[in-house]
């Protein structure tokens, strides 16, 4: 990736954005028919609906409302709840740190067992447990999350029942935190004990999100490792008599590592989309889990902004990954 | 894209039909058997069901399967919490299952090979209104887009095939309109032209025939997603009508009550990989059978 392909990134950028909010407004204002009929209670007397219409400003000509509706939109003005009867931004901006906390663990676990597992797997090249753990690898990626979660449910919280499988923390445990972010404030105030609590709560939802992610990683970067063995440079170092772990470590690994970011880096966001289904299964109090009620309520407002943040988040990481992607090439590194 | 792989079929002497069965190896037949499993199982579901599957009994709901303590031989998996018999209701579900999997895929496959043929060959402003298309289309996460989609567009089938059909042609035209462009650049390609196909022409004869072993790939594949898609739209309750039953929403009862009977949730998370898996390795095996320069 060179820095031209980075600023065409992001010109890109904007257009998408647009585009995304066409569709939410197409989705949500336009597909429907009539909002209005989703919100009000049975027996609104006709006069009723028409304030509201004008409130709303569904009187308008579509175009015009979809211009008020954007301009509102930048400007962070989400609109309220309808059935929790409370500013969408304050909603997702209270539940959108446990979403946070939740995939950020899930990066971890995957990131650290999709390393272990290529470097099994590259150690044992060339034997017969290399099938295995091929094998076992293809099984991870071929059952996706939500089935992951299920599985992991029935396993550890049903019929060996090590770790709870419902909610962020044990209601009986009082949180004290200043942030939503709980996980992470109670580890950098020293509260272990909360930090444990969340931790037992987090893991299979965690871990479900995390093993097809690490199948991947581990595919990917074995690979890569396999390719970059191969390579003259690898071999000279094998010549002069460098161990095979230390030329895997310094030489190979740091240019496995660019294909892999590069791959995995896009996958990142189909484990986001994955918190969705996750979160409800386990019960956990996440923006995914809060997008399920919303639609299950015909929350509109709350829909929309759910939409757009989950857009926002997967734009932005995309973005990301192409920026770490170029930091780790040394070729640009070194211009 | 059916017409094309039955131009393969025909065109291949039958020796050459078989060196491409034995190359599709194991996969190709496991993932077949599997396939046809729950194929068989949907079409026969009337004969095979030993119960209606709507049918309640609640002076034993909530049996284990036979075989556990408390088992009862007429319910061979057991029965839900409102005594009907999970064997059916599995059964039965297998007929929407196939059923999404058929037209979603099919619809979804046809959209976007003629969205990506589109942007592949013609390129400039085409290429970059349906790029720029998929794009957008990317940024939204498939699954709560297929929730808010089937939500909006209300309960029943025909929306749960909309909603899968809408989120995911961009996987196909995607891979199409690379593999075009790839394809177009070839000699075989350039020598069409020159001896005056139209452009029509050219895909229809002698591109789209190079796709197809891709093609049956991402159909397995998306085959498998659309099960899921529809088992995840169920499971929430957006799916077809309230009583019908499906896997999802199966799974749905079942983690209600997953300390008092985990079977319920356990056998329909069985049905479903066992699908997937079948559907993923058919394509796999498909894909090794057909691909025309191992059959060179």
């Amino acid at each position: 990736m060179r820095w031209g392909e980075i600023i065409k990134r992001l010109v890109l950028v904007p257009p998408t954005l647009f585009g995304v909010a066409v569709i939410v407004f197409v989705l949500l204002r336009v597909v429907p028919g009539d909002p209005i009929a989703m919100m009000i209670p049975p027996g609104a007397s006709e006069a009723d609906i028409t304030r509201l219409r004008a409130l709303y400003g569904l009187d308008q000509p579509i175009l015009q409302q979809f211009a008020t509706w954007l301009g509102q939109v930048a400007s962070g003005d989400l609109g309220r709840s309808i059935s929790v009867r409370q500013g969408v931004l304050d909603l997702l901006l209270a539940r959108l740190p446990a979403t946070i906390e939740l995939a950020l663990l899930a990066t971890v676990i995957a990131v650290v067992l999709g390393v272990l597992v290529a470097l099994a797997g590259i150690l044992l090249r060339g034997r017969r447990a290399e099938w295995a753990v091929d094998g076992g690898v293809g099984a991870l990626l071929a059952i996706p999350d939500f089935l992951w979660a299920l599985i992991l449910l029935l396993l550890f919280g049903v019929l060996i029942p090590w770790l709870p499988i419902s909610g962020r923390v044990d209601p009986q445990i009082d949180i004290d935190l200043r942030s939503n972010f709980y996980l992470l404030e109670s580890l950098l105030t020293g509260r272990f004990d909360t930090a444990s609590a969340l931790l037992h709560h987090m893991f299979l939802p965690a871990l479900a999100l995390a093993l097809p992610f690490a199948a991947l990683v581990a595919r990917i970067l074995k690979a890569s490792l396999a390719d970059a063995e191969d390579q003259d440079y690898a071999q000279i170092a094998r010549a002069r008599g460098y161990s095979r772990p230390a030329i895997l470590l310094h030489e190979v690994f740091p240019n496995a590592l660019i294909p892999t970011v590069a791959l995995g880096g896009v996958q990142l966001t189909l484990l986001l989309g994955g918190t969705v289904l996750v979160e409800r299964i386990f019960s956990y109090e996440g923006i995914g889990n809060m997008a399920i009620d919303a639609v299950i309520n015909r929350d509109f407002p709350l829909i929309q902004g759910l939409v757009l943040t989950f857009a926002v988040l997967f734009i932005a990481l995309n973005l990301a990954v192409d920026l770490v992607v170029a930091l780790l090439d040394p070729r640009l590194r070194h211009g | 894209m059916a017409d094309a792989m039955a131009d393969i079929a025909l065109t291949l002497p039958p020796s050459r039909l078989l060196a491409g069965l034995k190359r599709g190896g194991a996969r190709l037949w496991v993932g077949a058997a599997l396939v046809a499993v729950l194929v068989l199982v949907a079409a026969f579901a009337p004969v095979l069901a030993p119960h209606d599957p709507l049918e309640q009994d609640l002076m034993s709901a909530q049996l284990p399967p036979a075989w556990m303590q408390g088992g009862d031989h007429a319910y061979l998996l057991g029965t839900d919490s409102l005594g009907r018999c999970v064997l059916s209701r599995l059964i039965y579900s297998a007929r929407i299952a196939v059923a999404v999997a058929l037209i979603a895929a099919t619809l979804a496959a046809l959209i976007g090979v003629a969205l990506g043929l589109f942007a592949g060959s013609f390129g400039g402003w085409v290429d970059q209104l349906i790029s720029r298309l998929i794009d957008v289309w990317m940024a939204f996460p498939p699954v709560l887009l297929s929730i808010v989609l089937a939500a909006v567009i209300g309960a029943g089938l025909t929306s749960v095939i909309a909603a899968i059909v809408v989120v995911d042609w961009t996987r196909f035209a995607r891979v199409v309109r690379a593999e075009t462009m790839v394809q177009l650049t070839r000699d075989y390609a350039a020598a069409a032209r020159v001896i005056g196909l139209s452009r029509a022409k050219l895909l229809r004869l002698e591109v789209l025939p190079n796709l197809v072993p891709l093609l049956v790939t991402l159909l397995a594949v998306e085959m498998g997603i659309a099960i899921l898609v529809e088992v995840i739209l169920s499971f929430v309750g957006i799916s077809v009508a309230g009583d019908t039953p499906t896997w999802g929403s199966m799974i749905a009862e079942g983690r209600q009550i997953v300390y008092q009977a985990p079977w319920i949730m356990a056998l329909p998370i069985v049905c479903i990989i066992s699908s997937v898996i079948g559907l993923n390795l058919l394509g796999d095996g498909l894909r090794l059978a057909l691909d025309p320069v191992q059959r060179s």
